[in-house]
């Protein structure tokens, strides 16, 4: 059997190496880095087991460990190395359309894998747990279409790992942003920032009308949305808050419809914000942009939009 | 122990796949099935908000990031001193807060699964894969910038909806594909691009795709968002069908296509009009055939 496990492991395996790489060549911030990063996916599930049998230092070690990668972060100097243009425009030539062969390996065998994996049998259970089918294939299909590409171009093997590691260190420490944002929104729900939002927001309205209502619910879930970096968070705070006790009860709003169109607003607020970093940062930084908020600047008309037409939407289609 | 309720779905793309961390915690109860494993949302549903005194400071984490990012401090450190500041705030001792912090970090490590993307694509860059991109796509005279990006818009749109949202995505086709297509398709427009507006059209080509993803993805019933909205709906007392959740996300799934959709074409009427402004004697259309020999006739 396929665990999610065995996938981290890989993770931590190439983080490692990424570490060795730059530790070889006395850049000693950057591969201290990927080392603490490392030890997250290498002991991560000895960690969370560990939490569970309510021995607590495995989990304070960490946290240690992401205080010193957020110092690391901040003190590291990224420096870039590459390929020269006529190098690539000549193998881009003399390769053809073959190239796109192991790079569209990816989603397909995903797709692929997704689908059939849960379905084959290994000693009495699936091959893969369908909870983890999604996570486990795309790891697998990164692993064969590293390997087509090998084929491909005939790269020896340590090339592949050269090149994802020189990938990684443009990314940098934005890499990690993503996943400290995912933290900070636990450490935000763990503290009680959605209750004080929710109750701020609650002060100013107006509850008698269901249009204040409605206007206050979609703003509070745009500004959530921007603050925690995703809507899901946003969702039940606001719906307890604004959604359940004044649209539902008080002003007979369509459940299914507010559901499904608030949460969509505050998709909006996901398009506008930094910290919603694996959609808007990473980009940017991946597409090597010179300004950092270049992907939300091109997302935000879209975004406003949207959000008025979804606010209509909202009033028309809710008080039915 | 709210501590302990590290919440599902700290972003949209994720929260499918991350419902198995949970698993890990042993508690999590299962809704439906695999898929449906959505943990308990904040507190707040569940204790009545009038009962309890709430507390104001933990907000400090949040103007500890506002003014961090303003200031464009590193954003990790911003991030993590945010994060720090509002469990002090909230009155957590250090052990308690070291605690939940290593404890959140490790139980969202499925958001750096794209790293393994990373030495594939790597190494097809390294032998030229985005230069045949762009080569590929100039071989289609007829292919324009907008062209390209609606049917990729359309295309993302109705893949997510099918709960294929991880075919396409940021490290995987965006950068090694659709942004040096997109410069490619800008040429065959008769669009010189210099370095602001490559920026420009790459980080459309990356809003798109964010764009696409977005409004296709909740429209698919097991998407976590529709569990959650369920599952809410359920824990307090209102029966929903998910496809009856799932059908309400199409007039803004529509909305999202038009509204980007012309604002793609609107972006590539302001490039061929600044691109004029800096040859006005030639029409950029007549300069297209001759700038990009294609390579094969097959135009789309």
């Amino acid at each position: 059997m396929i665990k999610l496990q065995y996938v981290y492991w890989l993770i931590g395996a190439f983080l490692a190496l990424c570490a060795i790489y730059n530790l070889r060549e006395r850049r000693w911030s950057m591969g201290a880095f990927w080392a603490v990063l490392a030890c997250a996916f290498v002991f991560g599930d000895a960690i969370q087991a560990a939490s569970v049998a309510h021995t607590r230092w495995p989990a304070q070690l960490m946290g240690v460990g992401v205080i010193a990668l957020g110092l690391l972060a901040a003190s590291g100097t990224m420096q870039k190395q590459g390929s020269t243009e006529t190098e690539r425009r000549d193998s881009a030539t003399r390769l053809g359309n073959k190239l796109f062969l192991p790079a569209l390996t990816i989603p397909f065998a995903t797709i692929v894998f997704v689908l059939a994996l849960p379905h084959i049998p290994w000693h009495g259970s699936p091959l893969v747990e369908p909870a983890q089918a999604t996570l486990v294939s795309l790891a697998l299909a990164c692993v064969i279409a590293a390997a087509a590409a090998l084929r491909t171009t005939r790269a020896p093997a340590s090339q592949a790992l050269a090149e994802g590691r020189r990938l990684l260190d443009t990314l940098g420490c934005v890499a990690l942003l993503p996943m400290v944002l995912a933290t900070l929104g636990s450490v935000f729900a763990a503290t009680g920032v959605g209750d004080a939002v929710a109750s701020i927001v609650g002060m100013f309205i107006p509850t008698d009308s269901a249009l204040a209502c409605l206007l206050a619910f979609a703003f509070g879930m745009v500004l959530f949305a921007m603050i925690m970096g995703n809507a899901f968070a946003a969702f039940p705070v606001m719906m307890a808050g604004i959604g359940l006790p004044l649209l539902i009860h008080k002003h007979g709003a369509a459940p299914a419809v507010l559901g499904s169109l608030g949460m969509l607003t505050g998709y909006c607020g996901t398009l506008l914000t930094p910290m919603a970093a694996n959609f808007n940062i990473v980009p940017a930084v991946l597409l090597e942009l010179r300004d950092q908020y270049a992907v939300i600047r091109a997302q935000t008309p879209t975004a406003l939009v949207l959000l008025v037409v979804n606010v209509i939407l909202m009033a028309v289609l809710i008080f039915r | 122990m709210t501590s302990k309720k590290a919440k599902a779905g700290h972003n949209e793309s994720r929260s499918y796949e991350q419902n198995d961390l949970f698993e890990n915690h042993g508690q999590r109860k299962k809704l439906m099935t695999g898929l449906a494993a959505i943990p308990s949302p904040a507190a707040s549903e569940v204790i009545k908000r009038e009962d309890i005194r709430v507390n104001y400071w933990p907000l400090i984490g949040v103007a500890v990031v506002i003014v961090g990012f303003a200031l464009k401090r590193n954003p990790v450190l911003v991030v993590i001193a945010a994060g720090v500041a509002s469990a002090l705030a909230a009155g957590m001792g250090f052990d308690d807060l070291l605690a939940l912090i290593g404890d959140s970090f490790v139980s969202n490590r499925a958001l750096l699964l794209f790293v393994l993307t990373l030495p594939a694509i790597g190494l097809l860059e390294r032998y030229g894969l985005r230069e045949r991109a762009q080569a590929w796509i100039a071989s289609f005279r007829k292919l324009s910038l907008a062209r390209l990006l609606i049917a990729y818009l359309g295309a993302r749109q109705l893949l997510s909806m099918l709960g294929l949202f991880d075919l396409a995505g940021h490290a995987q086709t965006v950068r090694p594909l659709i942004a040096p297509m997109s410069e490619a398709a800008a040429k065959n427009d008769g669009i010189e691009l210099d370095a602001d507006e490559r920026e420009r059209v790459h980080a459309l080509a990356a809003a798109t795709d964010n764009v696409g993803r977005f409004f296709g993805e909740d429209v698919f019933l097991a998407f976590g968002a529709v569990l959650l909205i369920q599952g809410f709906y359920a824990r307090n007392g209102i029966q929903l069908d998910p496809l009856a959740i799932a059908l309400w996300a199409l007039p803004t799934a529509i909305a999202a296509f038009v509204i980007h959709a012309l604002r793609i074409c609107w972006v590539q009427r302001t490039l061929v009009d600044r691109q004029r402004r800096k040859n006005p004697s030639h029409d950029s259309r007549d300069r297209r055939g001759s700038q990009n020999q294609p390579t094969r006739g097959d135009a789309a």
